[in-house]
């Protein structure tokens, strides 16, 4: 279920790292949890963030998450799909990232495997 | 039926209408506005039959639910009931004209004086301005203040406000507003502010902290002595949400629990009606130093002489709302603070915390709760063993529709997984504790016995479920035929 090409953090983003680029979206137990997604306020391009820092916010019918970007860097692309259809989110979260982000260095020690992430969320 | 439920557009008629005017016996003045500003076709407005148009909005009315029709357990609103004579109460005002001189006044501005006095006394702050329209309005107007006060000292880097993730949502949002980012910090297992995720959090980027207290759980905050040290010493002022102050009124005082600003909710703890009956006041309180800093005019008192407006303030932030905020509401709660006094606002919040207590004890055993302790004013379940019966929140809060009740506040706090969130208020009568009890054990009956029945609910209203995602997505906002 879990994708296992990825990092997960413990606010249930996945993190798909490609060279210098960082692909950025919500788990499937996020979209699950959140609800029917009515909404997605996209970071701007050019934009820079550290690691840690929220750079995007999901709706749903229950409830407003902020999503973090756990690699600090340049927002390089984003998903505007996401504008029209921000249900493309709850219908297939592992291929519907919401930003790109070009880093310069990644620090993957916080960061979950697949595996990690699915016992972390088993635990609840 | 259905024909009852037509919009007010749907009834119209070409032609006619529910008034008479004479013809026009003076010419037309067409030339007073240029040609290609004048409308071309005429609006488009219902033609409507006086008796039409008054059945069609009185029995819209009838569908409306208020605290004046049942019990109304909106967690984190207060939605206690408004006594009426406060609500005749702004009329003695009503021949004041907002642009008077203050010395033509005199009665006005002395009950400004007097409640800004009494919410210093129930808040422990030194002083209050009471502009801002409602809570949100207040945040922001405080945590301008905070960012007045830091300017003033030139300790410019300060632009982050600390938020733990049970807050009001409209706490980070105001930060926002007021220029700041926001930084995030989780609760610790029992629902408080998390100590050792503060003292990692806190440094010399922090301008404060917003903090509800009692929490967003219902929960009191008992380490607020040592959160207040933390934020202090780290250079950073508290800021106190009062939308919980119903719990612990002549009992606690933010300001002796070390909060520097403080927001209070006229519309929730003293009784003005909000919602639909609005308009909300969000007075602000500050410490002494952060006065200067207040919204401009402030009303003063010089040694016991007559009440003035005092617009001379260089520090002041502004103001943030025409004349003097909403006077009226302010009057209603003056009225409501007058009528129980120092004894009776005790006793509102001991009730208030009472309720909560009494729902969540009998409501233990049926669903599930995620923080076993003594609650304050609210109470906060989940639905516990239901979940497995595919019965969710959102389904036990349309069925207690069915059975006459105003849904709790449902998917709030976010830290707990379909939370449901009561709170009662000090106005419920014990009957109406017991009889709200007893539809809750029904639903929790039904969901084990029929399920699918309660996906059903709501069966009694005009509409059942409405398409709330469609609604958020691609919303109709105006008449089309």
């Amino acid at each position: 279920m879990t994708p296992n090409d990825r990092y997960y953090t413990k606010d249930h983003e996945w993190i798909l790292v490609e060279g210098n680029r960082a692909k950025i979206g919500i788990s499937d137990h996020a979209q699950d949890a959140l609800g029917d997604i009515v909404y997605v306020e996209l970071p701007d391009m050019d934009a820079t963030y550290d690691a840690g820092e929220s750079f995007a916010v999901v709706e749903s019918v229950k409830a407003v998450s902020q999503i973090y970007t756990a690699v600090g860097g340049r927002v390089v692309e984003i998903n505007e799909a996401l504008n029209d259809q921000p249900e493309l989110i709850n219908s297939d979260c592992y291929n519907q990232f919401i930003a790109v982000f070009e880093f310069e260095n990644l620090n993957t020690n916080e960061l979950l495997t697949a595996e990690q992430y699915e016992a972390f969320v088993s635990e609840g | 039926m259905r024909s009852e439920y037509k919009l007010i557009f749907e009834r119209s008629h070409a032609g006619r209408k529910g008034y008479d005017l004479p013809k026009l016996d003076v010419p037309e003045l067409d030339s007073l506005i240029p040609s290609d500003m004048q409308r071309t076709e005429d609006l488009k407005l219902p033609e409507i039959a006086e008796i039409d148009l008054v059945r069609h909005y009185t029995n819209l009315s009838r569908r409306n639910f208020g605290v004046d029709n049942g019990f109304y357990p909106l967690g984190s609103c207060t939605m206690k009931y408004n006594p009426k004579i406060n609500e005749e109460m702004p009329a003695l005002f009503s021949d004041l004209h907002p642009l008077l001189d203050g010395d033509m006044a005199q009665g006005a501005l002395e009950l400004m004086l007097d409640m800004d006095k009494a919410l210093c006394e129930i808040t422990g702050m030194d002083k209050f301005t009471l502009q801002p329209a409602a809570g949100a309005h207040g945040e922001y107007t405080g945590l301008m203040i905070i960012k007045a006060y830091h300017e003033m000292r030139q300790d410019t880097a300060r632009n982050v406000i600390i938020v733990p993730d049970a807050a009001h949502g409209t706490n980070p949002a105001s930060a926002v507003m007021a220029g700041f980012k926001t930084r995030e910090i989780k609760s610790n297992p029992d629902g408080g502010v998390d100590l050792d995720a503060l003292r990692a959090a806190v440094g010399p980027d922090v301008a404060g902290l917003m903090l509800t207290n009692p929490s967003t759980l219902g929960l009191f905050e008992t380490n607020i002595k040592e959160i207040a040290n933390i934020v202090h010493e780290a250079g950073g002022l508290l800021y106190y949400d009062g939308a919980n102050l119903n719990a612990i009124m002549g009992i606690a005082r933010p300001g002796d629990m070390g909060f520097d600003v403080v927001h209070l909710n006229l519309h929730k703890t003293f009784s003005t009606p909000h919602g639909g009956g609005g308009p909300g006041s969000g007075p602000v309180g500050v410490k002494k130093e952060l006065i200067p800093y207040l919204p401009y005019p402030v009303v003063m008192s010089h040694h016991n002489g007559p009440a003035v407006l005092d617009y001379d303030r260089p520090l002041s932030i502004g103001k943030v709302k025409n004349f003097f905020g909403n006077f009226g509401v302010i009057v209603k709660a003056y009225a409501y603070i007058l009528s129980l006094g120092g004894k009776g606002l005790r006793e509102a919040s001991e009730n208030a915390v009472l309720n909560a207590n009494y729902v969540f004890h009998h409501l233990k055993g049926i669903y599930g709760v995620p923080h076993d302790r003594i609650c304050m004013h609210e109470c906060v379940i989940e639905p516990g063993e239901l979940l497995s019966l595919g019965v969710h929140t959102t389904d036990i809060a349309k069925a207690l529709i069915d059975r006459g009740y105003h849904p709790m506040t449902i998917y709030f706090p976010l830290i707990v997984h379909e939370a449901m969130m009561i709170e009662p208020t000090e106005s419920e009568s014990r009957e109406t504790l017991d009889e709200f009890i007893a539809a809750m054990r029904d639903i929790a009956r039904v969901a084990k016995e029929n399920p699918e029945a309660l996906h059903e609910a709501p069966v009694n209203t005009p509409v059942g479920r409405p398409d709330e995602v469609m609604a958020a997505r691609k919303p109709i906002v105006k008449y089309e035929d």
